[in-house]
């Protein structure tokens, strides 16, 4: 994984647009987050493979937490604290959001074919 | 009370994350292979929705599984498993399998395989939601069983709360011979965890592995649903 540049990440993302598109978003704060510290709060969701297409997409530009908002025919999908991008995958749009530790805490993924 | 099972016989582990054997039961499982006893390792998902992805980060999401699988596959050859079964079930998605497809799962596994003992984790106290489901199937498939083709069924439990609801655990193994299995179980888990050290570096370093690692200790668990 490499940290974003959002040019790169704006050019991926119009190049998606437009067209049937596999969808995995999540955003979890852990399993064990409240385990050691009750006050933490345990928060985990994804959605896996819904299919959406999007008329118009675009990231944030400031480093190092981006945004992704998409909007759709009927509403939108939006992402925050996305910090490196899959640069080996020309097919798929594949961002991720880590903590200090490297911890996954957000990912957004585009594809074609489903994950 | 120290653990026997008997030697040269089959246990059957049922746990859903690639690395949940090895902190808590890779010398035990290695302490049984040594003395001639097979085992068969269930691991029912691929961790593929773990967080952990190295530091800094060397994998994501997509690729995570494969990563995942690696790691478990040279954590079976550190303790010496000679049956791996991924099992194929989804990350963070075992309390709301359909319990007729899960249960049975585990329950095919009990009868062919006739396992001496059964380790899994202690439904309730086990922290990640997948643990305690994964303990409570294991639960539930051996309350299929009659009483008295029922091996022990030996659990792991560590919620804050667990030695209060549940009272101390009732076995325990030295597996202080097999501490570098065990050691070499963990570190396969690289996406996982920070090395906790190595044997031979230090004397210093040795003695704080052995008291930490050179006893695993379970919970035996009694209280089956009636068949």
């Amino acid at each position: 994984m490499q940290l974003i540049d959002p040019a790169i990440i704006q050019q991926r993302i119009h190049d998606l647009q437009d067209q049937d598109l596999y969808i995995h978003l999540e955003m979890t704060t852990g399993a064990y987050a409240s385990h050691l510290d009750s006050t933490k709060h345990p928060a985990a969701t994804f959605i896996s493979n819904a299919l959406i297409r999007y008329t118009t997409g675009s990231i944030s530009e400031k480093a190092p937490h981006f945004r992704v908002g998409l909007k759709t025919e009927h509403g939108w999908v939006y992402s925050e604290g996305l910090t490196h991008y899959e640069e080996s995958d020309s097919e798929r749009l594949i961002l991720a959001g880590h903590d200090t530790q490297g911890k996954l805490v957000v990912a957004l993924q585009l594809s074609k074919e489903p994950f | 009370m120290m653990m026997t099972i008997p030697a040269n016989s089959r246990v059957l582990v049922v746990l859903p994350h690639p690395d949940d054997e090895c902190y808590s039961l890779s010398g035990t499982l290695a302490k049984h292979i040594a003395g001639g006893g097979q085992v068969t390792y269930a691991c029912l998902t691929l961790g593929e929705m773990g967080r952990n992805m190295g530091t800094p980060p060397f994998t994501n999401r997509v690729d995570l599984p494969r990563i995942r699988e690696g790691e478990l596959k040279k954590s079976v050859e550190a303790i010496g498993i000679q049956d791996l079964r991924m099992m194929g079930f989804h990350d963070k998605t075992i309390e709301f399998e359909d319990r007729q497809v899960l249960d049975g799962t585990i329950l095919d596994l009990l009868t062919e395989l006739k396992p001496s003992a059964v380790f899994t984790f202690y439904p309730g106290y086990s922290v990640h939601p997948d643990h305690d489901a994964t303990g409570a199937a294991v639960v539930r498939a051996m309350g299929r069983l009659p009483e008295s083709e029922r091996p022990p069924l030996y659990t792991m439990a560590f919620s804050r709360n667990c030695t209060d609801e549940i009272g101390f655990p009732d076995t325990e193994n030295d597996v202080g011979d097999f501490l570098q299995n065990k050691l070499d179980s963990i570190h396969a888990h690289r996406s996982q965890f920070p090395s906790p050290g190595e044997l031979g570096k230090s004397k210093k370093m040795d003695r704080e592995l052995r008291e930490r690692f050179s006893r695993e200790r379970f919970w035996t668990f009694r209280e089956f649903p009636n068949a």
